[in-house]
């Protein structure tokens, strides 16, 4: 299993109060660790989601992974190199993506194949090739036919679907989600997800932060974080059944586990471990079967 | 009656290539005192609807009524519309200014002209209502959490009194105690005041287990209107204007499906949970098998 993401114990705090965008790790009274000694290690083409309350410390962990910010202690490691190694910075950004909370924030080109192409052009690659790119990546977001569109026109799901695509471009080989549905409709998360779960299929790590229960259900793998610290680390079913402890530190669970969590507090026998919808409906034709 | 809407239509860009129709011949009436959840995709023209409940936009053509009186009828009227009507934006905490929170959320009545032992009583009594306690309120209005702000940016709309309040997406964004603490309070506000409440919200299971009744807007008409249960029962077309219904209901539908004797009204947890333990302990339940 090769490691493509590794921090050792890193600790950052913010030495000025950081924009108020809403993305918030800038909610506490500074200077407090923003990360207090993290260590994660991600392997690749694994699907982590990153949960925690907004100033947990979540998007600081995002903007490390890709050297947007540097760990006052410890190092962070990208495919074996670290994010402080400068001459590597160019090599370590183009080989993770960050997509953002904001659609608007992050389309600049007024039409979105010219958007798409931005990052490759920035890398020097030969027209033809960008071309190339910029079609396959267009293509794997399933926005070909919006190419020579204006992106203004678009809605969220397909701007942030843009948004990728322009990732994509870059030849990625991890890309991280920073609450990147945050503000989008239903379709439009839902479209985002399913291209982040393909994506996913075709070997690009992903690692999605996100304030929304089922959504981190479908990971591999889920991290918690909470004052700065991870403090939980499992698999979806042996997060989410731990109710009591994410209530605790301000979270919840897909509505799928509460019902069961209910049901079983109602006296119905169904196993442990259900996250999905479709585990419960299992669950509960084998309690009518026996 | 609160809130009617008559033919109320509004094109971006009038006249010109790229003419958008964003509102398209709406008319609807809300009830005072009720709690209505307005859903739609992105684009559809939430936004622009709810902008035109306090005037900030103009019809270009139709009318909004409220409370018998046509908004738009008279430009004198106007603040005091605006007060009657609370609009609180989405990412309102991007609109704190002042140097503490208290001063913050004086603002407005201040500028009503308000005695300054009446102003008193309404910051207090609003910061109270939102759930922000004493000892925060001489502290910036940057220090709190994002939550919090935003608590404290709907207490300034409080403080104006409002008797119909329009909340467009108050949880975008917060994680799920925040979102819990703001929407556990505008329940709270709509149960104690009697305020009239417009929500702004993508988010199903919150629209769900708030309101009791729905619009559904999409391409700028409403498409849909009806109670939670009569709106989420319609998956098909909820998804296919971008929409959803909720988590449960779709886990009630395959339950369903697979012979289940659940009642076709379910969209809640604890609504889940009953009808569930009914079905299981009924005869009507054991034929599933």
């Amino acid at each position: 299993m090769e490691i493509v993401v590794k921090t050792d114990e890193i600790v950052f705090k913010y030495t000025s109060q950081p924009s108020t965008d809403g993305e918030g790790e800038n909610n506490e009274t500074p200077p407090k660790l923003a990360l207090d000694g993290v260590s994660i290690a991600i392997a690749k083409g694994e699907f982590v989601a990153v949960l925690g309350h907004n100033g947990s410390g979540k998007s600081t962990l995002a903007k490390h992974i890709n050297g947007l910010l540097l760990p006052e202690q410890g190092a962070v490691w990208v495919k074996g190199i670290s994010t402080a190694d400068e001459e590597k910075m160019w090599e370590i950004r183009q080989s993770v993506g960050m997509v953002f909370q904001n659609p608007d924030n992050q389309i600049i080109a007024t039409i979105v194949e010219e958007d798409v192409a931005f990052g490759p052009e920035n890398l020097g690659i030969p027209p033809t090739e960008i071309r190339q790119r910029v079609d396959e990546a267009l293509e794997a977001v399933g926005m070909t036919k919006y190419a020579g569109n204006p992106p203004h026109h678009l809605s969220g799901g397909q701007k942030q679907r843009v948004a990728i695509a322009g990732i994509l471009a870059m030849r990625p080989d991890i890309i991280v989600m920073d609450e990147s549905t945050a503000m989008l409709d239903p379709i439009g998360r839902r479209e985002v997800l399913t291209v982040a779960k393909r994506l996913n299929d075709e070997g690009i790590t992903i690692i999605l932060i996100t304030h929304y229960m089922d959504e981190a259900a479908q990971a591999d793998r889920i991290m918690v974080m909470n004052g700065g610290k991870v403090v939980m680390e499992g698999i979806p079913s042996e997060i989410f059944t731990q109710i009591g402890r994410l209530k605790e530190i301000g979270l919840d669970v897909p509505q799928a586990v509460e019902i069961a969590h209910k049901l079983r507090l109602g006296g119905l026998n169904l196993p442990e471990g259900i996250v999905t919808g479709k585990q419960l409906v299992e669950a509960l034709m084998n309690v009518h079967r026996n | 009656m609160s809130i009617e809407i008559k033919n109320l239509c509004h094109y971006y860009g009038k006249g010109s290539a790229f003419e958008k129709k964003a509102l398209d011949d709406i008319s609807f009436t809300i009830e005072k005192g009720s709690f209505v959840g307005l859903i739609g995709h992105t684009g559809s023209g939430k936004s622009t609807l709810v902008q035109h409940l306090n005037a900030l936009i103009k019809p270009q053509s139709g009318n909004i009524i409220i409370d018998g009186e046509d908004i738009n009828a008279d430009k004198s009227r106007l603040k005091a519309i605006r007060t009657k009507v609370g609009l609180v934006f989405q990412y309102p905490e991007h609109q704190l200014f002042d140097m503490t929170v208290y001063k913050d959320v004086a603002f407005g009545p201040r500028n009503s002209g308000l005695s300054d032992d009446e102003i008193d009583r309404r910051v207090k009594q609003s910061l109270e209502m939102v759930g922000i306690a004493p000892e925060l309120h001489e502290k910036s209005p940057f220090e709190l959490s994002g939550g919090q702000k935003r608590r404290v940016a709907i207490a300034g709309v409080l403080a104006m009194r409002p008797e119909i309040l329009v909340l467009d997406e108050p949880a975008a964004g917060l994680d799920p105690r925040g979102r819990d603490e703001i929407l556990g309070q505008v329940k709270k506000m709509h149960e104690t005041l009697g305020i009239t409440v417009i929500l702004v919200s993508h988010s199903m299971e919150d629209i769900a287990r708030l309101v009791n009744r729905i619009l559904v807007i999409n391409s700028g008409k409403i498409v849909l209107t009806g109670t939670p249960a009569e709106i989420f029962s319609k998956f098909d077309e909820l998804e296919a204007i971008g929409l959803s219904s909720t988590q449960t209901a779709y886990i009630m539908r395959d339950l369903r499906n697979k012979g289940f004797d659940l009642p076709p009204d379910i969209f809640t947890v604890d609504e889940a949970v009953e009808g569930i333990l009914g079905a299981m302990g009924s005869p009507a339940g054991t034929d599933a098998r």
